[in-house]
């Protein structure tokens, strides 16, 4: 919160999402329905714009994490300015013909599809016909050495997961050395819509963009030119580029679903209900400050002083000022996303030390720390036994903190401690059974018994209604939207949409003969 | 000497291969290159890219790429001079023939030298990579053999005359021939008489000029020199604008409705 008197700048108003981890499953099926919605293209087969991954991992890309060799985000130079980690103006125009730090297709993987077609019109024999993997890029047959989600549930974890970035220090030995009785966790990822996006400042066209109205990031395909920046400024290796246009595309956090008032599809289709989407307004003429704070480990708090309490009578009258309309604003006062990041502060930044201030955020997980509980001999139940294992057991809590805090435990710890009392106090209140000793663990970690019941019912409860708080566009702004309407941003690939392309786009990458796509 | 450009047409009876080859065609070429670029720029933006491939393959395009952009450019300051300047004026500014010959030889050798690995290499990554070459359209097919025959040309032109023969001072005829063409005083007769190589150079250049809007070429109009000058972060409005728009320096705003958003 900035203080009460420093005055409000401009406002702006920010769609947002948070997941809560300890109930993704890994199903996949955010990925799965985001990929029919958007990337099932020529192109883009390679292209998750949503992704699941399992933590600990290397992840997709390969490695992604490791921006000593990819250069993703922002970074401080010598006298504290922000700069973009992958060089200057100057420097990017140089690398304009070759880009060093850009990903390669095997970085990612080589996209597969089948010989379906063998499978019908194979001649009558004494084996079983199979559909061999072909290469979708070549249409030749290929082996499937890799995908976005080879890691599933660990798989292959003592070969690849020593690789992960986050496994630095010490305590990654420990790690490495007794996988089998460590822990996982799943990472659902897609764009973080920043508030100070690395893509958007690197694009030399000035075809990425962060829309005024509600902070979604989206490439302009008409004005992309194919340089190929942004992939290499994104640290979260969130941009792709199409190799069938030459374009770059991400995620859309399904605009034209948010501007109706819905839902992102991953949302909308995620079976364990974790994701949470709601408004946040937050100062834009803070942004620069906050994303250049010296320390890393306070960029946490800087990015929380960035956003406004909606109920502030002066944040009020400074949106109004911005034109920010009044329903949105009620709808950012029913923010479950403001509830979890500013009121109960359990919900933390993917890699706030990326500068880019992310917008999708998370409620770590307690489930490995449970485990570890259980596996000592602990009673997951008492909340003195999980205190003890939240500090002692360093392996999970430095993993946790390496990927939401910038290594901080403290603030981790603090979520995790928040949520077991939480989980206590529930327990024993539906048993009518809360007493003296389950309130002072929830005031212990600054919860009240009706905070608490607040959020439990809108971390375990999760109705639709409490998880999705969207504003629709506005109508005055309806010539416009049903303009964008009419240009549908799947159209490509040659087929014939409202007007023709023209020139340069491959339509085909396969012979009829070579099965379908 | 160059002639008198008054004493056109009154000079030596032109023939009408010579006018077609000459006038016409380079004429006809500058005319599709105009008109082609402005009916693409306006019917085809999506279409209007680098269409980068150094996803699918990036080893060959590590060297070759920037050997052939920054070779093409030097070639390109290099033309500008040679064609456009005429000789009288670098004589006037103290350069005699002697130096200036041999600082073009030298200089276009390295450029030359430089242009033509890397797009070799680039050529080789196209048709021996095979998800670039399935990704190769028909306007590269077009594209990437005029642009080698039209360099090809050039080079082996500049190597048969110029370094390894009793040089040939183009500055005399094809330059001529060139400024004529802007003037809009043609001087077919002016590079009649050039040496094969260089004729064969130049209206292959101006094939490539004609060809030009309708391939991957049009990037080059695109060169992103605005980035260096605009601050960091890009809003952009969705629809109309509120009353006050809540956006002020450092940031800049444009309508988004005539944009196809990804």
């Amino acid at each position: 919160m900035p203080d009460a008197e420093a005055p409000v700048g401009r406002v702006m108003a920010q769609i947002a999402m948070v997941m809560n981890l300890d109930k993704c499953i890994g199903c996949h099926t955010c990925s799965v329905t985001c990929k029919q919605t958007w990337t099932n293209r020529t192109g883009v087969e390679y292209a998750w714009f949503n992704n699941v991954e399992t933590k600990p991992g290397i992840g997709y890309p390969r490695r992604h994490e490791d921006q000593e060799r990819w250069k993703g985000g922002w970074a401080l130079d010598r006298r504290g300015r922000l700069v973009l980690r992958s060089g200057g103006r100057v420097r990017r125009l140089l690398s304009l013909f070759s880009n060093p730090d850009l990903p390669g297709i095997e970085d990612y993987y080589e996209p597969v599809t089948y010989d379906y077609d063998t499978l019908l019109s194979a001649p009558a024999g004494n084996d079983v016909p199979v559909a061999r993997p072909r290469s979708a890029l070549t249409g030749e047959p290929t082996a499937v050495t890799w995908g976005a989600n080879w890691e599933d549930g660990l798989g292959g974890a003592p070969e690849h997961a020593g690789g992960d970035p986050n496994l630095g220090g010490a305590w990654a030995e420990r790690v490495r050395f007794e996988f089998e009785q460590t822990f996982l966790f799943h990472l659902p990822r897609l764009c973080e819509h920043c508030l100070n996006p690395a893509c958007v400042s690197a694009c030399p066209s000035g075809a990425l963009y962060k829309r005024v109205e509600d902070g979604i990031v989206l490439v302009d395909q008409d004005r992309c030119r194919g340089w190929r920046m942004c992939v290499t400024a994104c640290p979260y290796k969130k941009v792709y580029v199409n190799h069938a246009t030459g374009k770059a595309e991400k995620c859309t956090f399904c605009f034209p679903r948010i501007e109706a008032g819905q839902p992102t599809v991953c949302s909308e289709t995620c079976v364990g209900r974790l994701r949470y989407l709601g408004l946040l307004l937050y100062d834009a003429d803070r942004v620069g400050e906050a994303a250049a704070t010296p320390g890393e480990q306070d960029l946490l708090e800087a990015q929380r002083g960035v956003f406004l309490d909606p109920s502030d009578p002066r944040v009020i009258a400074a949106a109004r000022r911005s034109g920010i309309p009044e329903d949105w604003l009620e709808a950012a006062r029913r923010s479950p996303v403001y509830d979890l990041v500013m009121r109960h502060r359990v919900a933390l930044p993917l890699h706030p030390e990326y500068r880019t201030l992310p917008m999708v955020w998370y409620v770590p997980p307690l489930s490995p720390v449970l485990d570890a509980v259980d596996a000592a001999g602990g009673d997951q139940d008492d909340p003195d036994h999980v205190f003890a294992a939240v500090t002692r057991l360093r392996i999970p809590l430095e993993y946790l903190a390496s990927l939401f805090t910038a290594g901080d435990t403290d603030v981790v710890g603090g979520v995790l401690m928040k949520l077991t009392a939480l989980r206590s106090y529930m327990r024993a209140a539906a048993l009518g059974e809360a007493g003296g000793e389950q309130e002072a663990a929830l005031r212990a970690v600054g919860l009240t018994p009706s905070g608490a019941e607040e959020l439990h019912r809108l971390l375990a409860v999760a109705k639709y209604a409490d998880r999705y708080v969207v504003p629709a566009a506005h109508r005055e702004d309806a010539a416009a939207l049903s303009a964008l309407e009419n240009r549908c941003p799947v159209e490509g690939a040659g087929e014939p949409a409202g007007r023709t392309v023209s020139l340069g786009i491959p339509t085909l990458r396969r012979t009829p003969s070579e099965g379908p796509a | 000497m160059s002639a008198d450009p008054a004493a056109w047409p009154s000079a030596a009876p032109v023939s009408g291969t010579e006018l077609l080859l000459w006038v016409a065609v380079p004429y006809a070429c500058l005319a599709v290159f105009v008109v082609g670029h402005v009916w693409r720029y306006r019917q085809d933006q999506f279409g209007w890219t680098s269409r980068t491939s150094q996803l699918l393959e990036h080893r060959a395009l590590r060297w070759g790429s920037p050997l052939f952009h920054l070779g093409a450019f030097m070639v390109i300051a290099g033309h500008v001079v040679g064609l456009a300047v005429p000789a009288s004026w670098t004589r006037a500014v103290g350069i005699d023939e002697h130096t200036y010959h041999t600082t073009a030889v030298w200089a276009g050798s390295v450029a030359g030298v430089a242009m033509v690995t890397g797009l070799g290499m680039l050529c080789a990554r196209r048709l021996l990579s095979r998800r670039v070459r399935l990704g190769t359209d028909r306007s590269d097919k077009l594209l990437f053999p005029l642009l080698s025959a039209t360099v090809l040309l050039g080079i082996t032109a500049t190597a048969a005359h110029n370094v390894f023969g009793d040089g040939y001072d183009y500055r005399d005829t094809v330059s001529v021939w060139f400024r004529g063409l802007f003037a809009l005083q043609p001087r077919p007769e002016a590079i009649a008489g050039a040496p094969l190589l260089f004729r064969l150079h130049a209206l292959s250049a101006c094939l490539l000029f004609a060809a030009w809007p309708f391939t991957r070429l049009v990037h080059v109009w695109s060169a992103p020199v605005g980035y260096l000058f605009r601050p960091y972060l890009v809003y952009r409005r969705r629809g109309p604008a509120p009353a006050a728009p809540p956006v002020g320096p450092g940031a800049r705003t444009r309508r988004a409705s005539s944009r196809r958003p990804v």
